[in-house]
Order: structure tokens, then C-alpha cells, then sequence
């Protein structure tokens, strides 16, 4: 049965290197596993997305409207931004921070203060992870990605796997360290 | 050994495999990362060129000469580069040659959404078509063998899709079979007319031989799954089909689609009752089913659209009328999230004070700066192809001055666009004397596309370093007699440098001096700008009287602070430019370390 995770945030935030993560461990497990970004325009200030799906064959790189397993959202307004590609039975991690966009920085829109309540109402299953505090705890405001990779491998049951040496193996050796103690984290979080 | 690899990673795989010694491109999304990842490979020369028309006659003499060669660019960049091909079509190869194109259905990043199929139609070369990471190696592979077994120069088309989409490679080693000896040969290499018309002809030969390969080779193959209804589908497309039909269908799965195979397509069509034909953008292959005289059983066109991805939701639409269920909640609460200017962009200064001018029409072009058309700035009045800015803009001028209208033209480009195309645009104002202003902004990268080095950068490909050809020598050669090289970041410098330009009646050149925020900095940027984004800025809420004059500067780190109804920077984002600094009525915002 193949499965779906979608990563979502502000360009900037670090989606990449943390799906780049995800697919390793999953393809060392032996799963295929297909992976699709779109980078680009976007590469600041945009909304983006990298869409994981692993199985015994997986066919199409990309997720349907209502088909993700899980949803992990770097950020509290994207994380409702892509919530109708979310199953009716999925799962949300969200990281409980706001990063204002254009129209409301020019005052043409306003910030809903409740976007996390309207995730939960209509959603089961949503996880608040104050994934950019906790990084800053640890003074690397940077390493919130490998946070949520860790809140990620634990809602999908993936913790067999050895995320802290591939994390070891395709970060930079100084900030090593930082990243594994980060993931710990995120796990801990959810 | 397997590998996870995206598209555009699996096609430097396979042409490195296939023993390619010369890559050239100009960098496009989402072509990009396949001249970045080749400089890994040493025994590769890879380079930037000005442009794609030059990096594919690049190509074409390192074929010629007698060494494996590829030129990959976005499908926009094929425009400028059809003029070689189409003749290095007549001509024919060497040593291999393989062109990659990469189109964008869905127009993620791009100004259209041509169909480059139509380029190997029109060119009469074969094209191949990979729908996955491992196709797109083995496909380059296949390509450059084609190449120099029918002489030919291959398209292979890649979408945004495939190129960024990962999935998982077998990867082997080099051959280094790719070296031909130079044989000097006027009749094949040089197209005056008498020898083009017998090239010419040798050109309709070649392409009834491809059409027999077409037929037999394993690129193209029918998947019989005992259904009596068909699908035909090429590239990600396929994937896509797979998604929403898995093995209820029949497949005829098309990687070499031009030319196309009329029998074993005849073959397949007559085996089914009705065939859904699934491409992304023109009827390419549909038009040839229809004409093989199968238009009664054909859904193509009539059933899918033209324009966009075909994702798997988009078929599933299209063929059932039916998708997944979805979670409903109160979308109004979303707010749009345009990308915007990098906070620190040095763009930014430029366009807060050219937007506030009244009676000036701004002709933009492909870039970073393309972000200025939307708010706070509004500030952009076109935007076409790459250096088409300031060319626009002086048939824009003649035409207000021919009406008698108040009205002045500024072009903006960048500095990589300035070399791609922009130089002949500049020259078309200096030659016929237009009065526009000219702004260049040079930002000491290829900013959009996320760095690549460029003649003016100081590097090449490899980061090992360059002579820079320097912009404002340039203009000056070109005749221009009233050129300003400004930090776009001073405000009052910029608005000094507009009030001049226009001032003037006859051509002028603005150069915004300033790199990128993005950029990692070569040596030579540490020396030229030493105190760039060493601050960060920071609100005194004493003396902040929440005014908002700040926030129409458009920058992303700056904010309303909802309880205090004052203005606050995200010190996450800010690196001190200073713009909002001068902006402030009230010396509010001032700089600390970073």
C-alpha cells in the first residue's frame, strides 16, 4: 500500500533537506519511493511543497487532493493551505509558527488567529509542534526542519529506521551535532 | 549501485555514462541542476554560456570536432537556440550530440507553456521522451548511440516533473567511447545552398530509417493487460496514467515519439475499442492517431486539456468525474502567499522609488525582478523573454513620442539577462538613439534560476575563477555616453540617478551595483563589499508611531506587531539593508549586529 506524506512550508524553510532525508531512509529500507518538488520562482517568500510517497511500487510522484497520509506544515497558514490534499483520516504535525505573507504585510488581508483551531475542527488528528521555539532553544533557528523530520518519522511509525546516521551522512560535519539533537527533539514532541 | 536521483541528477548520470566530455547550458527552471551536477564530474568540461543559442553551437563544435557533447537549457531557451539547430539538423553529427529541453506544463516558473515536441517535428530530429529518473538515464544513454548511429542531433524533452521529481537509479560506469577523429568535410559541414539541398534530401532518408527504429525499439512498448480499452501516454503523463488506471488497461507507453511509429501504433489502436491518448499540452501524438485514421475510438483533447499537468486527479476528473473525497474547512482563512523579494534584496530600493513615478511605463524582462510587478511596487508594465526590456522599451518610446504622449520608458534587467540578450537589446536603443533608460541590475549572480555564474560573476561553472567582463565598460563600448553605477540600497542615490536619466534626451544607462542576498560571495564580492549584510535592523518602539510608512517597502521581515499596533522586523529574515531605515519618519529603526 503505498503511502503519502507531504511537506509544506515557506520557501526558505528547509523543506527540502528534510523530504532529501525522509527518501533516503526510506529507500535503504527497501521501499520505491518517488519524491516531487517544485523549486524555482518560489525559492523565497512562496509557498512550497515536497510530496513523498513510498510502497512496493509507487507510480506517480505526485499526491492526489485527498490522499495524504500525513501533512507536515513548517508553518501555521500552509499547513491549512494544503489541508484538502489531506485524507479524510490523515494526520496533521504543524509547527505552531506564523510567517506573515505580502497581503498581510501590506494590510490587505489579516492573519486568521485561529488557524490552528480551524485545523483541529476539522481534523482528528493534529499535532502542535513549537518546532521553531524548540530550534531556538538550541540556538540553531535553522535545524526546525530536522525537528519536524523527527515528529514526522515517529506519526509515521518509521523509527526502525537509522535517521541519525543519515542525518550524519548528508549534513555538513559542524552542524551534525546540532541536527541529530534536533531530530531527538522532534520525536520527543509528538 | 542504486542511487535516489532526480531527472535532471539521472541525466548527467546517463550522459556521463554514455562518455559526454562537453556540457554546456544556460541556466532555466527546471533545467538548471543538469550543468550544475555535470561540474562534478572532472572528466566533463562543463560550462555556462551567455545563452542557449550559443552553449548548443558550443555543442555542435565539440560534435564536430569529434567529441561527445550535450547542450541542456528550459523550453524557452530552445527558441533562441533553434536557429543552429535547425541546420546542424541538415548537417548532422560527429560524435554525438544530444539537446535536452525542459518544458513546464503548469508553468511553475515560466512566462509559457510551449510543447517542444513541436521543435523536433519542425527540425525533423528524433526525440525521446523519459517518464522516470531511471528512464532518463538510460534514455541519454540511448540518445547520444542514436545520435551517431543515424547522424542526428537527439531532442530528449523533459517537464518540470521529471526533472525535480526523485525516484530510483541503477547506475554503471563510464564509457569512453565517445571520441571521433575530425575529418575536415565542406559537403556535410558547410550549408551553402548547393550542399544544404543535398543534405536536404539525406534528411527525409534519415527520418524513414528512424521510423523503422521507432517501430522495434523497447522505448516504445505496448503493455497488453487483456483490456479492450487503451491508453497511449508519454513521459510523466504515463506515471500519471499508471496512478489512476494501474493494470486495467492496455498501455502503448511511448519514450520515442518522433518520429512516431505508425505500425505498431496502428497495431495497438486496432486491438482496443476506444484509446484515451495522454499528453501533457498539444496533440502531438493524438494528431497522429487521428491520422492513421483512428479519430472515432480517440479521447484525447476532447477529454483532457491542453494546458497544465495531467496529474492523476486531473484524469481521474477527466475519465470517471469523480476525485477523492476532501476535508471541507473555511478556505477563506487562507491567504494568498505570492513569492515576493528576498528581505535584503537589493532590487527592492530600486523599485520603491521607480514605483512612486508617475508617467513612466517600466518594461521588465525574466528575472528575480519580475517580483516588482505585483504590490507594493505595481511597477512593472511588461514582461516577455529574456532581455526583451529594453528593446520594448524603445519601440514603446518611439511610439509615445510619434503620439505626442508625456510619456518615459525605463527597461530593467539583470545583469545575467544582460549578457544573454540584453547587450543587443542596449544596442538597438544606443543605434537608434532612443531616449529610455536603461537599468541594469547587477546583482553578481544569476539570481532567479539560485546562483549560477555568469561573465559578469568573476567564476566559471566549476566556481574556478573568471575574467569579468565588466558591465559599464561594456555600455561604454557600445557608444553610451551617460551611464551612473549606483548602490540600489541608497535611496537617495537612486532617486538622484532617475531624476538624471530622465532629465536627458537622449539614451541612458543605469547599473544598480549590489549582490544578491542569496549569494554565497566569491573572494572578490568579500573585497567589493565588505560591510554587506553584516546588520540586522531593529524597531524602536518608543519612536515607532506605527505609521506603516515602513511596510510599503514590500519587505517580508517587516510586520505590524498585532498587540503593540507597531512595527516589527523578524530578526530571522532581516540582514540590514537599511531601505525601511531610510523610509521611517521617525528614525525609528536602527541597526545592531547580526
Amino acid at each position: 500500500m503505498t503511502k503519502s506524506v507531504l511537506l509544506v512550508g515557506v520557501g526558505g524553510q528547509g523543506t527540502i533537506l528534510a523530504s532529501k532525508l525522509l527518501t533516503i531512509g526510506l529507500m535503504q529500507e527497501g521501499y520505491d519511493v518517488k519524491m516531487s518538488e517544485i523549486h524555482g520562482m518560489s525559492q523565497r517568500g512562496g509557498s512550497v511543497s515536497s510530496q513523498v510517497r513510498y510502497g512496493e511500487q509507487v507510480y506517480s510522484p505526485v499526491i492526489e487532493k485527498g490522499s495524504a497520509d500525513l501533512l507536515v506544515s513548517f508553518e501555521k497558514m500552509e499547513a491549512l493551505r494544503w489541508l484538502e490534499y489531506l485524507k479524510k483520516d490523515g494526520a496533521v504535525v504543524v509547527n505552531d509558527h506564523e510567517m506573515m505573507p505580502m497581503p498581510v504585510i501590506m494590510g490587505q488581508a489579516e492573519y486568521a488567529p485561529d488557524i490552528i483551531d480551524e485545523i483541529r475542527r476539522n481534523c482528528a488528528n493534529v499535532k502542535v509542534v513549537s518546532a521553531t521555539a524548540e530550534a531556538m532553544k538550541l540556538g540553531n533557528g535553522k535545524v526546525m526542519n530536522i525537528i519536524l523530520l523527527g515528529s514526522l518519522v515517529r506519526s509515521m511509525g518509521l523509527e526502525n529506521i537509522d535517521w541519525e546516521k543519515i542525518i550524519r551522512d548528508n549534513v555538513k560535519p559542524a552542524f551534525a551535532d546540532a541536527n541529530v539533537e534536533a531530530f531527538r527533539v522532534g520525536k520527543s514532541l509528538v | 549501485m542504486k542511487k535516489l536521483m532526480t531527472g535532471n541528477e539521472a541525466i548527467v548520470q546517463g550522459a556521463w555514462e554514455a562518455g559526454v566530455m562537453v556540457a554546456s547550458a544556460y541556466p532555466g527552471t527546471p533545467s538548471t541542476e543538469v550543468l550544475e551536477n555535470m561540474t562534478a564530474h572532472k572528466e566533463v568540461y562543463s560550462e555556462w554560456a551567455p545563452n542557449e543559442k550559443v552553449a548548443v553551437e558550443a555543442a555542435i563544435g565539440a560534435s564536430v570536432a569529434g567529441v561527445r557533447s550535450m547542450a541542456s537549457m528550459k523550453h524557452v531557451g530552445l527558441n533562441v537556440a533553434a536557429d543552429p539547430l535547425f541546420t546542424f539538423a541538415y548537417t548532422g553529427v560527429n560524435a554525438g550530440m544530444v539537446l535536452l529541453t525542459a518544458d513546464e506544463p503548469g508553468m511553475y516558473s515560466s512566462q509559457n507553456e510551449q510543447d517542444n515536441r513541436n521543435y523536433a517535428k519542425a527540425a525533423k530530429i528524433p526525440m525521446l521522451e523519459p517518464s522516470t529518473s531511471q528512464e532518463a538515464k538510460d534514455f541519454m544513454k540511448e540518445a547520444f548511440d542514436i545520435s551517431e548511429k543515424f547522424d542526428v542531433p537527439v531532442l530528449v524533452r523533459m517537464t518540470t516533473r521529471v526533472c525535480h521529481s526523485k525516484g530510483i537509479v541503477e547506475c554503471g560506469s563510464r564509457s569512453e567511447s565517445g571520441k571521433k577523429p575530425y575529418v575536415k568535410n565542406a559537403q556535410k559541414y558547410v550549408m551553402v545552398p548547393a550542399f544544404a539541398r543535398k543534405r536536404r534530401v539525406e534528411v527525409e532518408k534519415r527520418m524513414a530509417l528512424l521510423e523503422e527504429f521507432a517501430e522495434k525499439t523497447p522505448m516504445n512498448r505496448i503493455e497488453d493487460n487483456g483490456s479492450r480499452t487503451g491508453v497511449i501516454a508519454c513521459g510523466m503523463a504515463y506515471c500519471f496514467a499508471k496512478e489512476v488506471f494501474g493494470d486495467d488497461v492496455n498501455y502503448l507507453k511511448m519514450g520515442f515519439t518522433n518520429p512516431l511509429p505508425s505500425k505498431l501504433m496502428t497495431e495497438f489502436l486496432q486491438g482496443v475499442d476506444k484509446c484515451y491518448v495522454i499528453e501533457e499540452n498539444d496533440p502531438f501524438i493524438e494528431e497522429k492517431v487521428k491520422m492513421l485514421g483512428f479519430s472515432e475510438k480517440c479521447f484525447g483533447k476532447n477529454t483532457f486539456p491542453a494546458y497544465d499537468e495531467l496529474t492523476a486527479d486531473v484524469i481521474r476528473k477527466a475519465v470517471f468525474g469523480s476525485e477523492f473525497e476532501t476535508i471541507d474547512y473555511d478556505k477563506s482563512k487562507v491567504v494568498p502567499r505570492p513569492p515576493a523579494l528576498c528581505a535584503g534584496c537589493p532590487h527592492r530600493g530600486l523599485f520603491f522609488e521607480l514605483g512612486k513615478r508617475k508617467n513612466v511605463m517600466v518594461t521588465g524582462d525574466i528575472g528575480c525582478y519580475t517580483l516588482a510587478q505585483g504590490a507594493p511596487y505595481n511597477s512593472i508594465d511588461t514582461t516577455i523573454c529574456m532581455g526583451a526590456s529594453f528593446s520594448t522599451g524603445h519601440g514603446a518610446q518611439k511610439a509615445f513620442d510619434l503620439k505626442g504622449e508625456d510619456m518615459r520608458v525605463v527597461g530593467v534587467l539583470g545583469d545575467s539577462t544582460f549578457f544573454h540578450t540584453g547587450i543587443n537589446s542596449l544596442t538597438e536603443c544606443l543605434y537608434n538613439n532612443s531616449r529610455t533608460v536603461s537599468i541594469i541590475l547587477d546583482n553578481r549572480i544569476t539570481g532567479m534560476t539560485g546562483h549560477q555564474e555568469n561573465p559578469g560573476s568573476g567564476r566559471h561553472a566549476d566556481l574556478s575563477e573568471a575574467n569579468i567582463i565588466d558591465i559599464e565598460t561594456v555600455c561604454r563600448a557600445l557608444g553610451c555616453k551617460n551611464i551612473r553605477t549606483i548602490n540600489p540600497n541608497d535611496l537617495k542615490a537612486v532617486k538622484d540617478a532617475l531624476d538624471w536619466a530622465l532629465s536627458l534626451d537622449e539614451p541612458a544607462v543605469i547599473i544598480t551595483k549590489y549582490p544578491c542576498v542569496l549569494k554565497k560571495f566569491s573572494e572578490h564580492d568579500k573585497k567589493a563589499f565588505p560591510d554587506a549584510y553584516k546588520s540586522k535592523s531593529v524597531v524602536d518602539s518608543e519612536k515607532c508611531i506605527g505609521c506603516k510608512a515602513c511596510l510599503k517597502c514590500g519587505c517580508p521581515a517587516l510586520y505590524l506587531d498585532r498587540e503593540t499596533g507597531k512595527a516589527a522586523i523578524d530578526s530571522l529574515q532581516c540582514v540590514g539593508c537599511g531601505v525601511c531605515e531610510q523610509i521611517c519618519p521617525k528614525q525609528a529603526i536602527g541597526k545592531e549586529a547580526r
